[in-house]
């Protein structure tokens, strides 16, 4: 019997920490995609007014919010994913930890993948 | 009540209210399946935009010229574009329903994000459909190399 003091699978621990990651990064995502349709609704606007604010995307600053978003978008994919499982894969409530740090081991792989070949990008090597 | 327990997750209960369809539901199952369709479709637009070639630094006007000259694109970008704000629209609603005390103040924050949603979906499409690779007047260096034909 789960008590609170143990935690459930939404009070402490792996399963409450995911759900508030998995809240935070959503609405991140979300008020990102508002701003995103504008600036890509530029190109109807003119060639120079589209290359001028996606220009922003390429410096320092930018670069390193993006690393954040794709570090947001993949953790909200693959918890997601987790969270489907959970619901309805048979086994998926007795396996929500582990599948957490599953979430996590991919997590650290991808990003190491797109980290530095983003730099490289940024950095122009 | 002196204690609370909590029932364990991981065993079966009955519903005891709510059965069959409704629209909290279809809610419900709609993040599910939205979810599994945006893995592919932001993922793809990631590896596209960010990875390939130059990533960031490849960008510009003539580059999504390049793009959305082909249907698949288009389709693409269309589909991410309307799951995309439908499945987050829906989410930002359940974390109003949470946070949100008082009736006024739900029905006013759920307003401007449905004005939003709406918003930015027609915008986004007529932007997809509406696109001018080649616009008139503008100056050729910056335009795919498809337009001087
Ligand atoms: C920093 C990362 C990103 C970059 C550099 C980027 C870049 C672009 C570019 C160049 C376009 C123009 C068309 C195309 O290339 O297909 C575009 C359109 C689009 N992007 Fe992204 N994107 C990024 C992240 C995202 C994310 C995370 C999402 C989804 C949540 C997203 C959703 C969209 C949508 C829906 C469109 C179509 C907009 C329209 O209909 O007007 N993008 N993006
Ligand atoms: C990339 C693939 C994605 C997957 C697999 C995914 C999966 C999910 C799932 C299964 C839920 C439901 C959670 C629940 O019912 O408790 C959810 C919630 C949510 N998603 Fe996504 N999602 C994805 C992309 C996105 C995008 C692009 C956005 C933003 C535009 C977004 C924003 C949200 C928000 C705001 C919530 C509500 C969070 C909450 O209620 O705590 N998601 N996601």
């Amino acid at each position: 019997m789960a008590s609170a003091q143990s935690g459930t699978l939404y009070r402490g621990r792996e399963g409450m920490w995911s759900w508030v990651a998995h809240r935070i990064s959503g609405m991140l995502i979300f008020l990102f995609l508002l701003v995103h349709v504008l600036d890509t609704a530029l190109v109807r606007v003119s060639p120079e007014a589209y290359n001028e604010v996606i220009g922003h995307y390429k410096t320092v600053v930018f670069g390193l919010g993006e690393v954040g978003l794709v570090g947001a978008i993949l953790f909200h994919a693959l918890n997601g994913l987790r969270l489907i499982l959970v619901d309805f894969w048979s086994q998926g409530p007795q396996r929500q930890r582990s599948m957490f740090w599953g979430v996590v081991i991919v997590w650290v792989v991808l990003m190491a993948g797109f980290l530095p070949r983003h730099l490289m990008h940024m950095f122009g090597a | 009540m002196s204690t609370t327990s909590i029932p364990d997750p991981s065993t079966r209960y009955r519903r005891t209210a709510q059965r069959g369809i409704n629209s909290e539901m279809l809610s419900w199952l709609f993040m599910r399946a939205s979810g599994m369709l945006l893995v592919i479709l932001v993922f793809g637009h990631l590896f596209v935009n960010l990875w390939l070639g130059e990533g960031v630094k490849g960008i510009d006007f003539a580059f999504v010229g390049g793009k959305w000259a082909s249907p698949f694109w288009q389709v693409w970008d269309l589909l991410m574009l309307w799951l995309g704000l439908l499945h987050g629209g829906n989410g930002v609603r359940t974390i109003i329903n949470d946070y949100a005390r008082g009736d006024r103040l739900r029905m006013i924050l759920k307003g401007l994000l449905y004005f939003a949603v709406i918003v930015t979906i027609i915008l986004g499409t007529l932007v997809i459909f509406t696109f001018d690779p080649c616009p008139v007047g503008a100056e050729p260096s910056l335009l795919p190399s498809f337009c001087e034909g």
